[in-house]
């Protein structure tokens, strides 16, 4: 139990009458990639969403440990930036950057809830602001380097190709230094190059203490990532285990491909 | 070279023109003598005009359209003229010198008519700067800002009328009665975006000034507070002509400080809160920024500078009454921002400069500088929508790490 740093139990959530998720567990240990898969309108984003603070659960907990400190915080009804500053970030399915704002500045935000300077310090610019101030630009640049857009930086975020603005999405995430990170598609819409750029990446943060939950329709990069897969569908969690053990699993090629029709 | 296609659309726009303004520019109703007088000629030059204008913007645009196409050919971007200006520190310290210069000299080589002018406009340009960072940088869309400002007017005012105090007194305690009424706005609007928000600031700039016309006993309701004293320096008497350089000089002294800190705001950590806020505020929350507490600074920060100017817009007139704070100063203010450029500092004290010195100066034009005016809007927003001078993100180099990564 102390081994695990999120614990999932019972997560359900309703829109109305419609049961999005339903009494959902799920756990991930430290250093663990985890995925969650599914078909289409499975719940997965929804399941996300509710770990994340932008929904709130109808029911059923969400605790996090923190691997470093060992204390656990219950996260149903937490605002998304607190549970951001508790460890845990993410990325989203259909991409969300700022925009207008440059690729250091995407990361630099990133850095927001693990900095103080505040109104008065950014008016005087007093020593410690400025020291901070530096400290984020030189963070925020070796993540770039890390995520191999260390060439882009003042490049609108905008302007950066498909593959390249998943990558910073990572990358901005990384930056609020969190233990757990939630990917919500990374690969979607990636050509193989890219694909297999960022199943190095993501190798490489986890290596680096990050442990990963990742939602995914990439079978091929999802079983040679994840060290256990759990499986939705119709907002139920319908098997989980290890790649092996999900490929054979009936319900999960079901679920996949329909019922068996008799030939 | 102009294709037919276009010449046969100008027509048509200046035909649909000689028939929208028909009824106001070719009947002309004598009531005295009642009779109708019809000035065809009028719609002779409304046709020729239109067909003209909307020839000339169809050239400038194929000719824009063209020049951005050999910009893709060739990839040399060139940067506008005055944005490379503004990033060159060799070039924008001796010009930003120049201009304070220039403007402490002011009143020396221009007649005090002048001088006047210039502190309403320059007051203009530290409430557009105010605005500035809730519109332009936070993306919080508010239509009722003038309230905070009529806030700051009264505050100095009142206090006078009631407790004597001075201006150099009340103008902080303006400024932080403004701020705190921006929180208090904030608060239960919050949740809003976009339209929703700007109309329920409208509805809150409404009210503030609906108090002040009705509340009789508390702001003396629509007839306002005179005798207002301009300010003092150190109990000196000053006469008409120098008091009115004095307040230009005090306003100076409030833009130069208002530039330098909107300046580090924007370029701060707090700045960037405010940034990806205005971008996209899911992605900003999921990034552990606290969006309730950004919001709620971004509409303090931005009242605070709308109540100082009140404050100095009290001492200058000597006058308050509620209809200096009607809607259209929200949507002059908001002009001021959207003209100049949001979220550009350069962009909106040039916005400023223009919306409010324009009309003064196209006096010349007498009834038609008003639609004068409105067109120069118009023509602004078809052909720089970005404002005048658009924002431009700060750049960062980075020759050491870049040289130890090869």
């Amino acid at each position: 139990m102390s081994e695990v740093i999120l614990k999932v139990s019972g997560l359900t959530k309703n829109f109305g009458g419609i049961k999005a998720i339903d009494a959902v567990d799920l756990d991930i240990r430290p250093g663990e990639i985890v995925a969650l898969i599914g078909p289409n309108g499975a719940g997965k984003t929804t399941f996300f969403n509710c770990l994340t603070g932008i929904y709130t659960p109808s029911a059923g907990d969400i605790i996090l440990r923190d691997p470093k400190n060992g204390t656990e915080t219950r996260l149903n009804g937490m605002k998304p930036n607190k549970i951001t500053e508790k460890g845990m970030a993410r990325t989203f399915q259909n991409i969300r950057l700022f925009p207008t704002m440059s690729v250091l500045e995407n990361v630099m935000i990133g850095r927001h809830c693990r900095t103080h300077a505040h109104i008065l310090g950014a008016i005087f610019r007093n020593p410690a602001t400025r020291r901070e101030e530096e400290e984020i630009v030189d963070m925020s640049y070796d993540i770039l380097r890390k995520v191999g857009l260390h060439r882009q930086v003042n490049e609108e975020a905008r302007n950066l190709s498909y593959g390249a603005q998943r990558r910073l999405e990572i990358g901005r995430a990384l930056a609020t230094e969190p233990f757990l990170l939630l990917l919500d598609e990374p690969a979607a819409g990636m050509n193989p190059q890219e694909t297999e750029a960022l199943v190095t990446l993501i190798r490489k943060i986890c290596s680096e203490g990050h442990s990963i939950l990742l939602i995914e329709h990439d079978m091929k990069l999802v079983m040679s990532l994840s060290d256990r897969i759990f499986v939705m569908d119709y907002g139920k969690k319908i098997a989980q285990g290890t790649p092996e053990e999900v490929r054979s699993n009936p319900a999960v090629i079901k679920a996949y491909l329909g019922e068996d029709v008799d030939a | 070279m102009f294709p037919v296609k276009e010449l046969k659309r100008s027509a048509l726009i200046s035909l649909w023109f000689a028939f929208l303004t028909f009824p106001i520019m070719v009947i002309k109703v004598d009531p005295i003598e009642r009779t109708v007088n019809w000035r065809w000629d009028n719609l002779f030059f409304v046709a020729l005009g239109s067909f003209v204008v909307s020839i000339l913007a169809k050239v400038y645009l194929i000719r824009k359209e063209r020049r951005a196409g050999l910009k893709k050919v060739s990839k040399a971007v060139t940067e506008p003229f005055v944005q490379r200006i503004l990033r060159e520190p060799r070039f924008l310290y001796p010009l930003s010198i120049a201009v304070l210069i220039f403007a402490i000299s002011f009143p020396f080589f221009f007649s005090t008519y002048q001088t006047n002018i210039m502190t309403t406009a320059l007051m203009y340009v530290v409430l557009g700067l105010g605005l500035n960072i809730v519109v332009g940088v936070a993306g919080l869309l508010d239509l009722g800002y003038v309230a905070f400002y009529a806030v700051g007017a009264y505050s100095y005012a009142l206090l006078n009328l009631h407790f004597n105090m001075g201006f150099w007194a009340v103008l902080p305690i303006g400024g932080l009665f403004a701020a705190f009424l921006g929180i208090l706005l904030g608060f239960p609007v919050l949740r809003l975006r976009g339209d929703y928000l700007a109309i329920v600031t409208l509805g809150f700039g409404e009210i503030i000034r609906l108090i002040l016309e009705n509340w009789n006993e508390f702001s003396k309701g629509p007839s306002g507070i005179a005798n207002i004293p301009r300010p003092g320096f150190f109990g000196m008497e000053m006469n008409f002509d120098s008091g009115i350089t004095y307040i230009y000089y005090i306003v100076v002294a409030l833009v130069v400080f208002t530039i330098f800190v909107v300046n580090r705001l924007q370029s701060s950590r707090l700045g960037r809160a405010w940034l990806a806020l205005r971008e996209d505020e899911i992605a900003c929350q999921a990034m552990g920024i606290d969006k309730t507490k950004t919001k709620l600074i971004a509409f303090s920060l931005g009242a605070f500078w709308a109540g100082l100017v009140g404050v100095i817009f009290a001492a200058k007139t000597t006058f308050v009454n509620p209809a200096s704070f009607t809607f259209l100063e929200s949507a002059i203010i908001l002009s001021i921002v959207v003209l100049g450029g949001m979220g550009s500092i350069v962009g909106v004290i040039f916005g400023a400069l223009i919306l409010i010195l324009m009309p003064e100066y196209l006096r010349a034009l007498s009834e038609y500088r008003m639609l004068a005016f409105g067109g120069i809007l118009v023509v602004m927003m078809v052909f720089k929508p970005d404002g005048i001078i658009s924002n431009v993100r700060r750049s960062y180099q980075f020759k050491k790490h870049s040289s130890t990564a090869e």
